[in-house]
């Protein structure tokens, strides 16, 4: 079993979640979240409105899923595919991370490991 | 009495009324998310405090006969005011109204200046205090009948000194003793609920300076037209001087700009025309703008930058009343009609409220530091955890996910 978490572009969640599903990944949730990577911060205003200061405080999406071993590759792909704006893509898109993962247990029916995702 | 003046004049109490909600919102937008409750809490619990203590003792201060300086005791509760009195065109009472909600007002602007770090307790003392011993002396010497400034001759329409001056100045005698917070410098929280809190601090003012002629005359007609005109000139150029440094116009120095230009006009709301208001408006802005920018490089955490737009707005609004002023509005030429002597007298009431202010205020603060279980300052872990949770028991928003 892995975990894969994806950075994404926010306006991209729609069509990431769509392409989950067609790959047959049913299962994730996703948060928003704020920081920055090569992109680097955002310039707003502060205090009264007079001056700017720099904070890293680009807004993305995280998404969560957990798969099985031989679902990897097509999790990997299909969020690859859709994360990516039209084109060949720009700084800014977001990263993929694959953790393995020890266990995971249904808590309905106590089921572990690939039979509870 | 004329019964269009008193309809008139309870609707400009309950616009003036307004404004102290909507600086809650404009304050608490521009704090941390972990100091909004506290923030709109301090504008909010003044409606309470400061209008018993104007209806016990505060209205008798600031309006009884009294001496040059300082009312007396003789209308303590409002006793022996009756109903029926008059006060040209209003009922007595219906001043009293009127006047006890710019005493509302003017304390809670002093809180933006120690946003997310003072006692709660202590500033519900400090208000009681601060209306008694600042506010209502100043409020008699320049619109009292028997009043120093008044006698002299000095203009304040619609409390230019009493209310923007005052607060500004006190602000930075409050920011001073409570020091700084431990990490200044924040992003505003909630933008919209700024523009909001503008939006009804701009809506009130038509009372406040509508208002202050108390009557429902062409005066009051021309006082609603200069402040909506100021208001205007002094947003755009915060615009236009937004757009040029930052390439950017930002909506919080749009709303501070519009705010700066309410305060400019106020004393002159009821003796200048539309095209003196453009003027006031438009240095206003730049003056204030400027202000904002360079505040953060002095040592002082005016937090919300009060006395950058109330302090130094009221300061030129108090001068530029000397000098727009005409004769054919107000009665009073300015500087402009020739009148230069006018400009002094400004300057001599400008400078006798900083100087009170100021001294008073800082007595006052020094007391209350003094007195033990009260102090100026929360702990450093209460101003870390946040003055919503130390000193509210509250949060502003509550989406943590527990049902």
């Amino acid at each position: 079993m892995i975990m894969i978490e994806a950075i994404i572009r926010p306006e991209r969640v729609g069509q990431v979640t769509s392409a989950l599903d067609a790959a047959g990944c049913h299962g994730y949730h996703y948060y928003n979240i704020t920081g920055q990577g090569r992109q680097g911060g955002v310039e707003v205003f502060i205090g009264r409105g007079g001056q700017m200061a720099t904070r890293s405080a680009v807004p993305k999406t995280l998404i969560r899923t957990v798969v099985s071993d031989d679902m990897k590759e097509s999790v990997i792909a299909a969020i690859l595919e859709d994360a990516r704006g039209p084109g060949e893509g720009a700084i800014g898109d977001g990263k993929i991370f694959v953790i393995p993962l020890a266990d995971a247990i249904r808590v309905r029916t106590g089921e572990r490991g690939d039979e509870a995702i | 009495m004329d019964s269009g003046s008193i309809a008139w004049m309870l609707a400009a109490s309950a616009l003036v009324l307004i404004m102290t909600p909507g600086l809650a919102f404009f304050y608490g937008g521009l704090v941390r998310e972990k100091a909004v409750v506290n923030m709109i809490m301090m504008s909010f619990i003044s409606m309470a405090v400061v209008s018993l203590v104007w209806v016990l003792w505060g209205y008798s201060l600031a309006f009884g006969d009294g001496n040059a300086f300082i009312g007396d005791l003789s209308v303590v509760g409002l006793s022996g005011i009756d109903m029926n009195d008059a006060s040209g065109d209003i009922p007595v009472l219906l001043f009293v109204v009127f006047q006890m909600m710019f005493a509302i007002i003017t304390p809670a602007l002093i809180t933006g200046a120690i946003a997310e770090r003072f006692k709660f307790t202590t500033y519900v003392v400090f208000l009681v205090l601060w209306v008694t011993f600042v506010y209502a002396p100043i409020a008699h010497w320049v619109w009292a009948g028997n009043g120093w400034l008044f006698e002299l001759g000095a203009l304040d329409f619609a409390g230019g000194t009493v209310v923007h001056i005052n607060a500004g100045v006190a602000a930075v005698a409050a920011a001073l003793f409570v020091g700084k917070r431990r990490n200044p410098g924040a992003e505003p929280h909630n933008v919209p609920y700024v523009m909001l809190g503008a939006a009804l601090l701009w809506f009130g003012w038509f009372g406040f300076n509508a208002g202050s002629g108390l009557a429902s005359n062409a005066l009051a007609v021309n006082a609603f037209l200069v402040t909506n005109t100021a208001a205007a000139a002094a947003a755009l150029t915060w615009a236009v001087l937004s757009q040029i440094h930052h390439q950017r116009i930002s909506a919080v120095g749009v709303a501070t700009g519009a705010v700066a230009g309410l305060v400019a006009i106020t004393p002159a709301s009821g003796f200048v025309g539309p095209m003196g208001a453009i003027a006031i408006g438009l240095v206003v802005g730049v003056i204030t703008y400027y202000a904002v920018l360079l505040r953060p490089r002095t040592r002082l955490d005016d937090s919300l930058d009060v006395f950058a737009v109330h302090g130094l707005g009221g300061i030129w609004g108090a001068i530029a009343t000397g000098i727009f002023a005409v004769e054919a509005i107000g009665g009073t030429a300015g500087l402009i009609e020739g009148n230069g002597g006018q400009m002094l007298t400004q300057l001599i009431a400008v400078g006798a409220t900083i100087g009170y202010s100021l001294v008073v205020t800082m007595i006052i603060l020094k007391v209350l530091d003094l007195i033990p279980g009260l102090g100026l300052r929360v702990s450093v872990a209460d101003e870390d955890r946040g003055v919503d949770i130390s000193q509210q028991g509250e949060r502003g928003f509550v989406s943590d996910g527990a049902d």
